[in-house]
């Protein structure tokens, strides 16, 4: 620390890189003569060189512990105990404070300051670890100088597969100003563990998983989504069957973090889009403990349980928003979440009227999972620009196309009896004679999304015990 | 040096024993839980029909879904009423 305060007379905090600080540096000669002032140095310690003596505060120490924002700064404190405090230059204020009429009667009568050193950024952070402020609870792990931070996390069994950010107290600091939220509310039990998932605890993974604080406000929503009773977030992991959480976002949150709606959207590349899904699934891992092999029991998974997150194309869609569909306001960016698997692709490059191009789709749909199934899964289709505008150009709404692929994925029972066409696999002989629809009601969702040039839609299959009964898509507000 | 902050919940699990297996099922009440997975009631209702038969009594439970855990409700009723449970874990 760079001295004590006094406990009487004036205190100065300045620094050379400040064009006010350096105007006012005479002022500071005048109010040295008079007696009683401390002046506390942020960068250069010969500044203000009028003075005979200053303290060289460059660890900031003193600026932390008088919560210094803007210099010049000018306090006057009386047997201990701070009474007034200026910042920038305000000849009234510095009379008031100092009790010296006439000051600087050559310069102008206010100048705002500039930023101090101590809050910017980084280095608020580092102070605050320094002082032990940073009220964070998580355990504090030390790594060894001799060992390799990446390789002491593989070891600890925090990755899931891939290097991780290490997530040190000034980047989970950093995290968590992403969010106005108390660090230490709680948004649900995570499963398998049950284990509180504190927002500290999700900035910890959100920051190994890549993200930057802009993001957390989308993972925290993701978060809160998938642990929804209705979303079985439980079975959603100990399945054998594929499937995770699949995150799409809508709203202006999209555009103000720079997601990938466009081409590739479900590809590798954008660091937003990577990062929410991977830090939602290191949630999972991390705080409720779900590892493959493990509680996560599933046969093959998929390469979307890394990451699996896409923003909605609204700008170049005609149609609704899925998150306004789904009872959010426009213009408010919300996420949802949706247990699913993969992405069967659905090519059409002849089809110039929806009609045709509606049954195309049904025909993939009804595939899913197996053509003998049915009702079958959820799914979540992705319609890519080309085919959208044949819909648009007909005049189909989005309303339109779900009514039509409902009544195109009618199938006749007899196709469906275990047995028939040479496969076993099918439902009960009752359901000769009937018809059967491959989906339950609500049990499609469809998103607009991808490059401009494709015929090539895609389907997101979900799990087989879709509804109630198993995992509903859940639509969750961002808090702002 | 490095200082990371732990990720996890930062559980220490617990290990507990497993309960010692009964010498013989003479006199005990025995629960068979289907899980709503296909076809367990067919295979767990048979079992029941072969553990009845040798005299020995037979309690049935099931859960509403094999998605979600059990309701406690349903936990705590079996821990109550039987001493041993088999339960159908696939289909």
């Amino acid at each position: 620390m760079a001295g004590d305060l006094p406990r009487d007379g004036l205190v100065a905090v300045v620094k050379r890189d400040c064009p006010t600080c350096v105007m006012a540096a005479p002022i500071l000669g005048v109010l040295a003569r008079q007696g009683g002032l401390t002046v506390y140095t942020q960068d250069d310690p010969s500044f203000p060189e009028i003075l005979a003596d200053r303290v060289d505060d460059r660890t900031l120490d003193v600026s932390h512990q008088l919560r210094i924002e803007v210099v010049p700064t000018l306090i006057r404190f009386e047997g201990g105990r701070e009474i007034g405090r200026t910042y920038g230059w305000d000849r009234g204020e510095w009379e008031r404070l100092s009790g010296i009429v006439g000051l600087g009667a050559d310069l102008p009568e206010v100048r705002p300051g500039c930023g101090a050193k101590n809050v910017e950024p980084g280095v608020l952070e580092r102070l605050k670890i320094r002082f032990n402020e940073t009220g964070l609870k998580s355990r504090r792990i030390e790594i060894g100088s001799d060992e390799d931070e990446h390789e002491a996390m593989f070891a600890r069994g925090w990755s899931d597969g891939l290097p991780l950010v290490p997530p040190t107290e000034e980047r989970v600091l950093r995290m968590l100003d992403g969010t106005a939220r108390d660090p230490q509310e709680v948004l649900g039990l995570v499963p398998p563990d049950l284990a509180p998932a504190t927002i500290e605890k999700i900035g910890v993974n959100a920051v190994m998983a890549g993200c930057k604080p802009e993001y957390l406000s989308v993972v925290l929503a993701a978060v809160e989504a998938v642990l929804e009773e209705e979303f079985a977030m439980h079975g959603v992991l100990a399945t054998t069957m594929f499937v995770g959480p699949v995150v799409v976002v809508n709203g202006p949150v999209r555009r103000r973090i720079g997601m990938n709606s466009n081409g590739n959207a479900l590809g590798q590349g954008n660091r937003a889009n990577a990062a929410i899904g991977r830090a939602l699934q290191l949630v999972i891992r991390n705080i409720g403990g779900g590892r493959p092999q493990e509680v996560d029991r599933a046969t093959l998974g998929n390469p979307g349980k890394y990451t699996y997150c896409f923003a909605e194309d609204e700008e170049g869609s005609s149609w609704e928003p899925l998150a306004v569909e789904r009872g959010v306001q426009p213009g408010r960016s919300a996420v949802t979440v949706f247990a699913g698997f993969g992405l069967q692709g659905i090519v059409d490059q002849k089809s110039r009227d929806p009609e045709s191009l509606s049954r195309s789709f049904a025909g993939s749909l009804k595939a899913i999972h197996n053509v003998k199934s049915a009702p079958s899964c959820d799914a979540l289709l992705v319609v890519c620009p080309e085919h959208h505008r044949t819909f648009k150009d007909a005049g189909w709404t989005k309303a339109r196309l779900y009514e039509e692929l409902y009544r195109l994925c009618e199938i006749p029972g007899d196709e469906l009896v275990a047995g028939t066409q040479g496969m076993a696999e099918g439902g009960p002989p009752s359901l000769a004679g009937k018809t059967v629809n491959k989906f339950r009601p609500g049990g499609l969702m469809i998103v607009h999304a991808g490059g401009d040039a494709g015929m090539f839609s895609g389907i997101i299959g979900g799990w087989s015990a879709g509804g109630p009964r198993g995992s509903l898509p859940i639509t969750k507000e961002l808090e702002s | 040096m490095t200082v990371l902050l732990d990720p996890t919940s930062e559980r220490s699990p617990t290990i507990r024993p497993r309960l010692p297996r009964p010498e013989h099922l003479d006199g005990l009440t025995i629960g068979i839980l289907d899980i709503a997975k296909p076809r367990g009631d067919v295979f767990l209702h048979r079992l029941g029909e072969r553990l009845a038969e040798r005299g020995i009594a037979v309690r049935h439970y099931a859960k509403p879904t094999n998605t979600r855990v059990a309701p406690l409700p349903l936990r705590q009723q079996i821990a109550a009423e039987v001493d041993l449970v088999v339960e159908g874990l696939s289909d």
